[in-house]
């Protein structure tokens, strides 16, 4: 009944709703939508985001991730405008919003609270950001409807909030903050309220949206999982600062540092130092695990002392060694040891072993047969391999 | 059926205490007024007739009814006095409220902006007062207003006058009496809405194109009106039947309800009179108390 929601270049109405969509002006091409420059906010002596610098390509679906206090929210809110930033610069299509009002910035913003307002109808809360760009009343009309279809609420238009629904209030919120066609969409944890299998279900849904409105999303979250399932790029932030910015991918198979390798999902680490280089495998010697051949990675390795880094689904069980393969198999990591722990989480099992040093590796198998033929149990001997690469080196 | 399950029997009994309360200290006194504005005053203990004496047998109590009349009530509505007072009473609630309003309204909304540990500071400063005597503190106005009082000695010493003003038993002395002693009043309900308030809403209403001002009118105003309704009420009710601020503050030219009660009950020792203003006053009354009752029971309703 409504059609199909609107390109980007329909967004100027709101900026001037009386005329004929204003043409946008043209970005410099090598700017991108959205450029952080160097910000540094202060609370006193505390620096919530320290010199931080990102850049966000128009129609980007971006997630900030990071531990709470890591000052992702506080850089959406000067990305808002509720903050403003002691230093550097925020060039949305290379003018510096920095300065402005929130009220005068062509970016809108979900509230993790939602924030809608308990006097108003749900229709007059999504109306509310189009009257005040002086919107004509049938136009309003029109927009709100078409909003409304958009998050699936017809029928819901004349309820009070408090009289909705927790995923009801969600899809209000995200509709009220959405009518206005914003630049860039803010989302602060909108989804932290619901329960999981509605967030798992709302997390398609605003990819979904994201993707038919082409617009820019700027999601924080402090739940790994939801950020790498709608976003296009993710920057980890941590004490300020941004410590990678990579595809989901990229950032679980190629973190750039330990602290981001422990961040996002389970992780084994073995400590150890640099012994030789050959033939594109490097060889550390461990105190837990012995020497690990690993794949000498892109980056350079240059200090001794490394970390071996091995995600537990890389790691594969067996009763014996794995059969020997002429050309590999000398580089295969063995490692023997007891289970300790095995629990089934019904797609995996997750297993526990206690190797020979006394250390623990975690291993993570596929159960892809229903029947547990390849199941072990505690306290079964066991041998724990790994290919070169499956493994990353980090610094210490 | 619910309330049956979660409440047990002892609970039960308690719910009805309110109204045990009710009917004793409210509809019964209440009888009795009523009753005694029917009576014509004597000079006699009790000082009016008829007296129901049930020891007299029916036929004296049946003469008893037939000898109450509204005779009191027709007094009150030809007598320029009276309708001149209720008026009084109503302008003076009327103006004292909306300064009230006026000035409380700011200084709630400033202490709902502080940070959180300096609320309870500020709200401390605002229930103070109450810890002294409220007649001391009319008695301290006096002589704060008096003639050769703090306020004139300060005035004079800064030579912003040269003779000493009149202060004392006037409309202003009165006024500042009444918004002095029912500021707290207003305050109180006023916070209680203005400090639930969520910060994100404001937050939400700038972000969604509203100036600061608009975020006011369009959000922080609309959701406080009922903590603006019932600081009104708790301050118009109770300033309609004020009689110490204007009889210790105001000129004795014309009278509140109040004191033409006073003066009717005491100083005239007609009781029959002073009963029917008390119930005429309540009459008019009950048209706030009904709002300000259904007002709380929306509140009750959407917390």
């Amino acid at each position: 009944m409504v059609e199909e929601p609107t390109t980007p270049e329909l967004q100027a109405e709101v900026a001037a709703p009386a005329v004929k969509p204003a043409p946008q002006p043209a970005p410099a091409p090598d700017l991108p939508l959205l450029r952080i420059d160097s910000v540094v906010k202060k609370f006193g002596s505390f620096r919530a985001v320290d010199r931080l610098s990102l850049d966000i390509r128009a129609g980007e679906f971006f997630a900030l991730l990071g531990p709470s206090g890591c000052g992702k929210t506080t850089l959406l809110r000067m990305l808002a405008g509720f903050e403003t930033p002691d230093e550097g610069h925020i060039l949305l299509e290379g003018r510096d919003i920095a300065p402005m009002m929130p009220h005068a910035r062509p970016v809108n913003m979900m509230f993790q609270s939602y924030a809608l307002f308990p006097h108003l109808s749900v229709r007059d809360n999504i109306a509310f950001g189009l009257r005040r760009a002086g919107m004509e009343r049938v136009q309003t009309d029109a927009r709100v409807a078409e909003m409304v279809a958009l998050v699936k609420l017809e029928g819901l238009e004349k309820r009070k909030p408090d009289q909705l629904s927790g995923g009801q209030k969600q899809r209000v919120a995200l509709a009220r903050s959405l009518a206005r066609r914003p630049r860039v969409l803010l989302l602060d944890e909108p989804l932290a309220a619901l329960d999981k299998k509605l967030r798992e279900s709302t997390q398609f849904e605003l990819m979904e949206l994201q993707r038919r409105l082409g617009m820019t999303f700027i999601i924080v979250t402090h739940d790994q999982e939801e950020a790498m399932t709608v976003a296009d790029r993710i920057g980890v932030m941590d004490q300020g600062r941004l410590e990678q910015v990579a595809t989901p991918r990229e950032l679980y198979e190629a973190p750039a540092s330990r602290w981001i390798a422990e961040f996002v999902g389970d992780i084994n680490i073995f400590e150890g130092q640099l012994e030789g280089r050959d033939a594109g495998r490097l060889t550390i010697s461990t105190r837990d695990a012995g020497t690990i051949t690993v794949a000498e990675p892109r980056h350079a390795v240059t200090k001794p002392l490394v970390c071996v880094a091995i995600r537990p689904e890389k790691v594969k069980l067996s009763r014996r060694g794995p059969v020997a393969d002429s050309g590999h198999s000398h580089a295969i990591n063995r490692l023997e040891g007891i289970v300790t722990d095995a629990s089934y989480l019904g797609g995996i099992t997750s297993y526990k072993v206690k190797l020979d040093s006394g250390a623990v590796i975690l291993s993570s198998m596929a159960n892809t047969a229903r029947l547990d033929i390849d199941a072990y149990s505690a306290s079964q001997r066991v041998v724990a391999w790994f290919t070169p690469d499956d493994c990353v080196v980090l610094e210490q | 059926m619910s309330a049956r399950r979660i409440f047990t029997r002892p609970a039960r009994r308690a719910a009805i205490a309110p109204y045990v309360w009710m009917v004793l200290f409210f509809l019964v006194p209440f009888a009795f007024v009523l009753k005694i504005s029917l009576s014509q005053t004597v000079i006699a203990q009790p000082p009016y007739l008829p007296v129901f004496d049930p020891t007299q047998g029916f036929a004296a109590l049946k003469a008893a009814f037939a000898a109450l009349s509204l005779d009191n009530f027709r007094l009150l509505v030809s007598d320029d006095l009276y309708v001149l007072s209720y008026l009084r009473s109503l302008v003076v609630a009327t103006v004292s409220t909306s300064i009230l309003l006026a000035i409380g309204y700011p200084i709630t909304y400033g202490m709902a902006r502080l940070p959180k540990r300096w609320q309870g500071l500020a709200m401390m400063l605002v229930i103070i007062p109450f810890w002294t005597s409220f007649l001391i503190r009319i008695y301290a106005w006096i002589n704060i207003l008096q003639h050769d009082g703090l306020l004139n000695q300060i005035l004079l010493a800064l030579h912003l006058v040269s003779t000493p003003v009149v202060w004392l038993s006037t409309d202003s002395a009165m006024y500042l009496g009444m918004v002095y002693s029912y500021l707290p009043f207003m305050i109180l309900p006023l916070y209680a809405t203005l400090a639930r308030m969520d910060p994100a809403l404001l937050e939400a209403a700038a972000d969604l194109g509203s100036s600061p001002r608009q975020a006011f009118w369009l959000v922080t105003f609309p959701l406080s009106l009922p903590g603006i309704g019932a600081g009104v009420l708790l301050c118009f009710i109770p300033i309609v039947g004020e009689f110490v601020i204007p009889d210790l503050l105001a000129g004795s030219d014309s009278l509140m309800i109040g004191q033409t009660l006073w003066l009717e009950f005491f100083t005239n020792k007609d009781w029959p009179v002073a009963s029917a203003v008390a119930i005429v006053l309540l009459l008019l009354l009950v048209a706030p108390l009904v709002l300000y009752d259904r007002l709380q029971r929306r509140q009750l309703e959407h917390p």
